[in-house]
């Protein structure tokens, strides 16, 4: 009898302990790759603002806090961050409700359009309201003038609200995108039963619908707010100008003044901690007004909602949205390919001014461009075939195997999602220069641990999503079929999740295609990227030639998206 | 007096993968008050559409529907009275409780948008509360609450304005049997109490008989039978509403020389009168399992198949002609599979072997 259950223990035991040290290999790889690409560059910055030759010294942070140019750059943050979230909240909202809940035509097309925004590059759309709005060469602003015959600009991009306007029209789609999709998955019942207790439509707006999509509207303004604390590109391209900084652009220019001196990357190192503390704060002031529901938004049977006939605005809110997107998506396309075949900047926009030139030079003869272009595919396949493997390993051993201290792994998965782009180059200059014996500076390889480590998070959050789908048993029964772990995890679990992995490999490549702040952080002078490229090009005043280069950056980005689309129909049809 | 009136009421979808699709075809029903009516039919039958335009969630394409002697939809003139001003309570399939406002809450919602003052409405909550078996979860939020609660939620927001006509949606449906059962009861219950008119949607023919005074048969958005339950499942109308309520058996035969001669046995006849007014050629034969007997001489000779013992009746199976047949029985005789037997029918109903519809279209329907 003892003999027997001693005999099943170790059993027990021996099965036990190999599922354990499967586990534990992929545990230790997965742990390795965050604190070397994420954490470490964090403790970096927190040690060089802190610390000086290993020992405290806090005369560094302090002094930058109390510049009053720092303070304005934070200031300054705050406000454009405030406007943007509240206005693409509302925004957002409004367009998510007018197609998800009116009777209003064309939803399907308004739909996939309303998305197109969020693909637009934001640096290059600040760089086309530039073209139109800059307060004395804008094209708008120049035919106001003409047909008002004063000097006054309509409207002056190069300042606050111009940003403010610029970043909104990108980013209200993060708002759009969680509404309408809590819309859709809403049991209608909900709304039905409050119109049989009497209430009218309006009612059942104020005090069903919106409390329900509480929950995804404070979803959507938290990335709109995270996005727009640590952007970079927009206040770059028309607040440099006029001289007004935000924490970001404050960072590069103390970096890029000082020439990528020591002293100036510690100085931007402070800033960064600074505006990571404002980043922190800011959420958690939003978490307390915006507190998600303790509700979830509930199942949806499919069922036609009941529409709200719009009646006599039928016609003038269909106007308006299409004016939006016109507003939003087409002139600033318009006006980069426009621009992008002038044969000089400043020729009005005419037939007889346009050439294909300019296309050609930044595809054919300019060495930089091409290089840029060959960069920014080198990095996005890597960084992205890279991120989709480990994140994938890292959110198998997160959701599957469960292990102990498996939260220091979520965590430290999740941190860059709210680490700007600028603060995580800085950590990465401060990892790889030397620090550690190893120093990749000006080499196109500490730009790949850069993008490595700020898009982990978006390969772990979607092969999370794919293997919760695939339920245990499924890997149970290939382990009863007396498949080893790691059979199983290639014979079933891999295939099951392959669709998610190559929509994960796209998520990750169509974004670092036109990524602009880490890059332009740690470029050298052989490792431009496109979108370093299109800003330097800018910034130099070539005007077309960097209109030119942001078209072929739109048409890859255009391309990209459509094989997603293609991928992800595909995938659903079988 | 008539409280519930549909007048030649039909309801067009049009849908981009199917076409226009009439859910509802020509419907004319008037349900009387106090009355308890359910419809019933299998999914797609249009009972639904047909509930959500008595609410008026969904415009008619035409006809009329009147409460009373007000009118609620009337197509010609183009009027429509929304649904909030149809002084209506409804409980849908899902609950639909609102998962932001607690059990209070919830329950008051409808006193609050007829701005009744905070004294009376809580009066009226707490008594539709005790009716629905809900007092002392007042400050509960529904995810903290069963399923069974959640209805109950459902049901006292129906009845706290103490509607006249009460509308409910397959309300039992998420529930699990033995809650079900009670709810039926607590339902009837209500009603006798307020005299509510209660129309009632169901695919449960249990539920629909045990609640209705009246009920409906529907079947692609026509009217098969309107009936007394009991009426309903004596004198079914047709093959179909037959085949719906209750077990049945089928039998398909030819008929030559006054007999009728099952399918796939051409010379043995079935010993069954033809009624004088069915001149076809081919019949179906419709019975129920309790209405055929197993007899050891005499009787349709053919061979027991399959035998199941279910505790206060067995269950027989055999062949006629090429017909399998069910046949249940409380007094066993101990046949055993494999014995040879007589079948003897003590109640069969003629049907024509042809009937309008095609299967097709009703598997058209459901995906709608």
């Amino acid at each position: 009898m003892n003999a027997s259950l001693l005999g099943k223990r170790s059993d027990l035991d021996r099965m036990e302990g190999s599922r354990v040290n499967t586990g534990q290999i992929l545990m230790t790889i997965s742990t390795i790759i965050l604190v070397i690409t994420v954490a470490l560059p964090m403790i970096m910055i927190i040690y060089n603002v802190f610390f000086y030759e290993w020992s405290f010294d806090w005369q560094l942070f302090a002094t930058m806090l109390t510049d009053p140019d720092n303070l304005a750059a934070m200031w300054n943050t705050i406000k454009i961050s405030f406007f943007v979230t509240v206005l693409g909240t509302i925004v957002g909202l409004f367009f998510a409700w007018l197609i998800g809940r009116s009777d209003i035509p064309l939803k399907g097309l308004m739909k996939t359009l309303f998305v197109v925004p969020y693909m637009f590059p934001p640096f290059i759309a600040a760089m086309a309201w530039g073209l139109l709005l800059s307060p004395r060469s804008g094209y708008i602003n120049k035919i106001f003038m003409a047909i008002t015959g004063g000097s006054r600009p309509l409207f002056n991009i190069n300042s606050l609200a111009g940003i403010v306007f610029v970043e909104l029209c990108y980013y209200f789609p993060f708002v759009f995108i969680q509404v309408s999709s809590a819309l859709e998955r809403m049991d209608p019942t909900l709304e039905e039963s409050a119109r049989i207790a009497g209430a009218n439509q309006m009612t059942v707006i104020r005090k069903i619908t919106m409390p329900l999509v509480v929950p995804a509207i404070a979803a959507g303004a938290m990335l709109i707010l995270i996005s727009s604390l640590s952007h970079f590109g927009v206040p770059a391209i028309l607040g440099f100008s006029n001289h007004i900084f935000t924490l970001p652009t404050k960072i590069y220019e103390l970096i890029y003044r000082s020439a990528g001196s020591f002293e100036g990357i510690r100085q931007g190192a402070s800033l960064s901690v600074l505006l990571v503390v404002v980043v922190v704060l800011a959420l958690a002031i939003q978490q307390r007004i915006l507190r998600a529901g303790r509700y979830d938004i509930i199942r949806g049977k499919s069922m036609r909602p009941m529409l709200i006939k719009l009646r006599g605005f039928k016609i003038p809110l269909l106007v308006v949205s299409i004016l939006f997107l016109a507003f939003v998506v087409v002139l600033p396309l318009f006006i980069i390919f426009a621009v992008g075949c002038l044969k000089a900047y400043g020729l009005p926009l005419r037939l007889e001014n346009m050439t294909l030139n300019n296309f050609k030079y930044v595809l054919f003869n300019s060495k930089m461009a091409r290089d840029s272009i060959k960069n920014s595919f080198f990095l996005s396949i890597s960084s992205a075939v890279i991120t989709m493997f480990a994140g994938t390993m890292i959110a198998y051993v997160i959701v599957k195997l469960q292990p102990k201290g498996k939260g220091v792994l979520e965590v430290l998965g999740i941190l860059p999602y709210s680490i700007p782009g600028i603060v995580l180059a800085v950590g990465v200059i401060l990892t790889w220069s030397g620090a550690f014996g190893v120093n990749l500076y000006n080499t196109i390889w500490i730009i790949l641990i850069a993008y490595v480590a700020r898009y982990m998070a978006f390969s772990l959050k979607s092969a999370s999503a794919s293997l919760e789908q695939v339920h245990d048993s499924l890997e149970e029964a290939s382990r009863t079929c007396g498949a080893s772990h790691f059979e199983s995890l290639v014979d079933i679990t891999l295939p099951l999740i392959r669709p998610g992995m190559v929509a994960g490999f796209f998520l990750i490549f169509l974004p670092s295609m036109r990524e602009l702040t880490t890059s332009l952080l740690l470029y050298g002078p052989f490792t431009r990227t496109m979108g370093v490229a299109i800003y330097s090009i800018h910034e130099e005043g070539n005007t077309v030639q960097a209109c030119a280069l942001a078209g072929v950056a739109i048409l890859i980005i255009i391309a990209g998206e459509l094989l997603l689309r293609h991928i992800t129909r595909e995938r659903k049809g079988t | 007096m008539d409280q519930v009136i549909l007048k030649n009421v039909t309801k067009h979808f049009t849908t981009k993968a199917f076409g226009k699709v009439t859910a509802v075809n020509n419907v004319s029903l008037n349900i009387k008050e106090g009355e308890c009516f359910s419809f019933l039919g299998p999914s797609g039958c249009g009972k639904t559409t047909t509930l959500r335009l008595i609410a008026g969630f969904e415009d008619l394409s035409s006809g009329e529907i009147w409460f009373g002697d007000k009118p609620m939809s009337i197509k010609d003139k183009n009027y429509y009275l929304p649904p909030e001003d149809r002084g209506l309570g409804m409980v849908f399939q899902a609950f639909a409780v609102w998962p932001h406002l607690n059990v209070f809450e919830n329950v008051a919602f409808p006193l609050r948008i007829q701005r009744v003052n905070k004294t009376d409405m809580a009066a009226k909550v707490k008594e539709a509360l005790k009716h629905t078996n809900l007092s002392g979860l007042e400050e509960k939020f529904p995810s903290e609450l069963s399923g069974g609660q959640q209805q109950r939620i459902a049901l006292a927001r129906a009845i706290v304005t103490n509607p006249k006509i009460l509308l409910l949606d397959e309300p039992l449906s998420n529930l699990d049997p033995k809650l079900r059962e009670n709810m039926r009861f607590e339902i009837k219950d209500l009603q006798r109490r307020f005299n509510f008119t209660i129309v009632y949607v169901t695919h449960d023919q249990a539920e629909a008989m045990a609640l209705s005074d009246r009920m409906l048969v529907m079947d692609m958005g026509v009217i098969q039978q309107i009936d007394t339950p009991t009426d309903m499942y004596n004198n079914p109308s047709n093959r179909f509403v037959f085949g719906f309520l209750g077990l049945s058996n089928f039998l398909p035969v030819n008929l030559s020389d006054g007999r009728a001669y099952p399918y796939g046995s051409s010379s043995v006849g079935l010993n069954l009168e033809i009624p004088p007014d069915f001149s076809d050629d081919q019949a179906i034969l419709a019975t129920r399992p309790n209405e055929i007997h197993l007899v050891a001489e005499g009787g349709y000779r053919t061979r027991i198949k399959n035998r199941v013992f279910l505790g206060d009746s067995v269950e027989y199976r055999v062949d006629i002609g090429q017909a399998e047949i069910r046949i249940h029985t409380y007094e066993d005789k101990g046949f055993k599979v494999g014995d040879i037997c007589g079948v003897e029918f003590s109640k069969v109903t003629w049907y024509p072997a042809r009937e309008d519809g095609s299967d097709e279209e009703r598997e058209r329907r459901k995906i709608i």
